[in-house]
């Protein structure tokens, strides 16, 4: 990886307007492909597999452009400035479970990073040994206050919001446990953020202990490289949760702007509702109790004051103060009739036993009627409904450990989210192309799936809920780079149909496509061999095979990663946050975990055994069978990624070198 | 940035500060908050008369000196904000919530 200014061997300029002659060959060839599928060569008589299929290739067509868009500005930034005097930098490692000694090593590293920092171990594990450790290493150690027990606690976001709170640098280095970054981390990259626009520097995610080879498909060279560049270019770079740099201010005002727009949304829903919910409460009290019935009418009229007031531009903070005092006032005079009915009576209980009123045996009313009448022991608090919703009817977030929440708390991938709401406030980010900190990746099939579940699970969540083609704030071209890494992740739809085609052709003789071998050819290759020329030169001779086999290989983990996503979003089911453990397990090759790539396999093998008997008998049409036996050779190919990674014992440095 | 402390009778407060209310002394202002509002006097307000320059940072410390005064049963209030203050409370929409009184003493003069 070339330091960011050093210049390449090809020159910049001629290699990207090869690049961007190859996009426009890859889209024209593209397009004239799709349009004769569409409307030319579409087997309608079979139209359960053709059409499917076609849409699986225009999904493919789309992902491919969208990639082409992202190559078009894909290039290396010239170097920043050198690091500025006396920027204050928070240098924060956030941990869960992972190993003390890991953590350490880690820590012991960003203590000694060589610009002036701070440097915070953000414990969401609270472990007294790691707090011990670092006193011990003179770094500081934040974990979670009182203020989260029993509220939502939003993972990896929530640990970062929390010391957010308590710390003040300028610039927030963020490091996963398991990134050990180098000394010179803060002065390569400090001299960006001259530009006061820029909030964050993204630099890449390598890690160190992955054999030749790569069988878990853990670094990701077209990623952290060309694509990044790439999204760079139309100042969409995206933060990664790790080995990023970001600009407090930034974060803090989108904290502001989600808190009132948070709080907005809350006040306004409450007060639509409320009307309903009082009303059902009034239904579930007794006609005997008056007082009640008054009460709630009260806090009814409480209700239209306020909708009124904010419809005249009165501030939320007046508007929910006002309300609560009047309902407070309301639950306070229903208490003091209740008090001083109960006072009434101990008094006469008093006299009955003939003594002489001793004044400390009478209770103290007034401090009775305060307490009484306190937000949770409220009579009105008796209604639930009607609590709940007076709760919601003001500006703190009482919901909430903390009112901001500056790292967006939507999804599980709390980067991806957060750097598109600054982005949406106008703000720059950068993508740096040098790698300064080296990590851990996951050293076992299970591990790996759980994680890129995770990744895919979160970025669905935000797709569903702020998709990017909708956000204000944005460019069209920012808004088409976040929802290009969206679309990659629907690839487990097409990829089954892509498996499925040639095994019916080749077993029932249906072929989806109405054409001839050369009509096929003559439009298909040529695009074809564009298209991965086009990987090629982007890849920069790094080979960009693997990450094409995974993505269609782990289809089942993008299909259980939407389905997933879309029954959190919609029906509220829970989305488990899966940390990853980074020590090795005893090894067994865990072949359940691809049951359904192996019996997609063994379809295939089977399918190709059918279809050469099929073509010998002289049943099958001899072209349609060349065709898709070497299709299905090439989802064969495909799949076999997935052998060396069920296998892999994990990483050992003695062979490695 | 040091806060002062005023107590104005009936459980209010008035916190003063001046210069830069930014990140290094959001979390100062928000000690003074909690700590007035520990000590009894939940309806508070911050004295912006002598502030120059708020960042987002300081924004966030009065959003969670009103959640704390809340919660306490009382009320934050802001006072007298010069033109940069009053600019960024209208970038981040954050006029929507907090509005500002001319004078301290008139923060609560109609509660």
């Amino acid at each position: 990886m070339g330091r960011g200014g050093h210049p390449s061997p090809v020159p910049v300029v001629s290699r990207i307007l090869v690049l961007r002659l190859v996009v426009v060959v890859v889209v024209v060839l593209g397009l004239n492909y799709i349009a004769w599928r569409w409307f030319f060569s579409l087997n309608w008589q079979a139209w359960w597999i053709a059409v499917p299929l076609v849409m699986a290739e225009t999904y493919s067509l789309v992902d491919v452009s969208l990639f082409g868009l992202t190559l078009w500005r894909s290039q290396p930034r010239v170097a920043p400035k050198a690091a500025p005097v006396g920027t204050t930098v928070d240098v924060f490692i956030t941990t869960y479970d992972e190993p003390i000694d890991l953590v350490m090593i880690t820590a012991r590293h960003a203590r000694d990073i060589r610009y002036p920092h701070q440097t915070w171990l953000l414990d969401d594990g609270a472990r007294p040994e790691l707090a011990a450790a670092a006193a011990e290493l003179g770094v500081g150690y934040i974990k979670r206050g009182a203020d989260w027990a029993n509220r939502p606690l939003h993972a990896k976001a929530g640990n970062l919001n929390n010391a957010l709170m308590s710390t003040s640098g300028e610039l927030l280095l963020i490091l996963d446990a398991d990134q050990v970054p180098k000394p010179e981390i803060l002065d390569r990259t400090l001299g960006y953020f001259d530009d006061e626009l820029v909030a964050l520097v993204q630099t890449p995610q390598l890690f160190g202990n992955v054999p030749t080879g790569d069988p878990l498909g853990s670094q990701a060279p077209l990623f952290y490289g060309p694509i990044q560049q790439g999204k760079d270019g139309w100042n969409a770079a995206f933060f990664c949760g790790s080995n990023a740099l970001l600009r407090r201010e930034a974060l803090m005002q989108l904290g502001i702007t989600g808190y009132v727009a948070e709080v907005e949304g809350e006040v306004d829903a409450a007060l639509r509702g409320a009307h309903r919910v009082i009303k059902r409460a009034l239904r579930t009290v007794p006609k005997s109790n008056e007082m009640m019935h008054a009460a709630l009418a009260d806090v009814a009229q409480a209700v239209d004051t306020a909708k009124a007031s904010l419809a005249s531009g009165e501030s939320l903070s007046r508007v929910t103060y006002a309300l609560q005092r009047r309902v407070a006032e309301a639950s306070r005079a229903m208490v003091a009739v209740d008090v001083h009915l109960l006072a009434q009576d101990l008094r006469a209980i008093e006299e009955m036993h003939g003594g002489g009123g001793d004044p400390d045996f009478m209770m103290n009313i007034d401090a009775t009627v305060e307490t009484l009448a306190s937000r949770d022991l409220s009579p009105l608090g008796a209604v639930e409904s009607v609590q709940t919703l007076l709760r919601s009817i003001d500006v703190d977030r009482s919901g909430e450990a903390q009112p901001l929440m500056p790292l967006a708390t939507i999804s599980v991938t709390e980067d991806m989210a957060t750097s598109m709401r600054l982005h949406g406030l106008g703000w720059k980010s950068v993508y740096h192309h040098e790698l300064l900190a080296v990590g851990l990746a996951p050293e076992d099939l299970g591990t790996m799936l759980k994680q890129r579940l995770r990744w895919a699970q979160g970025t669905m969540q935000v797709l569903i809920r702020e998709n990017p083609l909708l956000q204000r704030g944005m460019s069209l071209a920012q808004r088409l780079m976040y929802f290009s890494t969206m679309w990659s992740y629907l690839s487990g739809f097409a990829a089954i149909i892509y498996f499925a085609a040639p095994i019916i052709f080749l077993c029932f003789g249906v072929l989806p496509v109405n054409t001839t071998a050369l009509q096929f050819f003559l439009r298909f290759l040529p695009f074809m061999v564009a298209n991965q020329l086009m990987f090629a030169i982007a890849g920069r001779g790094v080979s960009t095979w693997r990450g094409q086999q995974y993505s269609l290989a782990l289809f089942p983990v993008w299909i259980e990663a939407t389905t997933s996503a879309i029954a959190n979003v919609f029906f509220g089911r829970p989305l488990t946050f899966i940390v990853t453990p980074k020590v090795r397990g005893a090894y067994r090759p865990q072949w359940r975990l691809i049951t359904p790539q192996i019996i997609v396999s063994v379809a295939l093998v089977l399918a190709t055994v059918i279809g050469i008997t099929r073509l010998l008998m002289g049943v099958g049409e001899p072209i349609g069978t060349a065709v898709n036996l070497g299709w299905a050779a090439f989802d064969l190919v495909v799949l076999s990624v997935l052998v060396p990674a069920v296998r892999y014992r994990g990483f050992d440095n003695k062979q490695e070198e | 940035m040091e806060f002062t402390v005023q107590q104005l009778g009936q459980g209010t407060a008035v916190v003063r500060g001046e210069g830069r209310l930014n990140m290094v002394s959001a979390g100062e202002l928000r000690e003074t908050v909690a700590s007035t509002v520990a000590g009894g006097s939940a309806r508070i307000v911050v004295d912006l008369a002598a502030v120059d320059f708020i960042d987002s940072s300081g924004l966030g410390a009065l959003v969670n000196g009103l959640k704390t005064a809340r919660q306490a049963g009382g009320d934050l209030r802001i006072s007298a904000p010069n033109e940069q203050v009053k600019l960024v409370l209208q970038l981040t929409n954050m006029e929507r919530v907090l509005s500002s009184y001319p004078t301290a003493e008139s923060a609560y003069a109609n509660d």
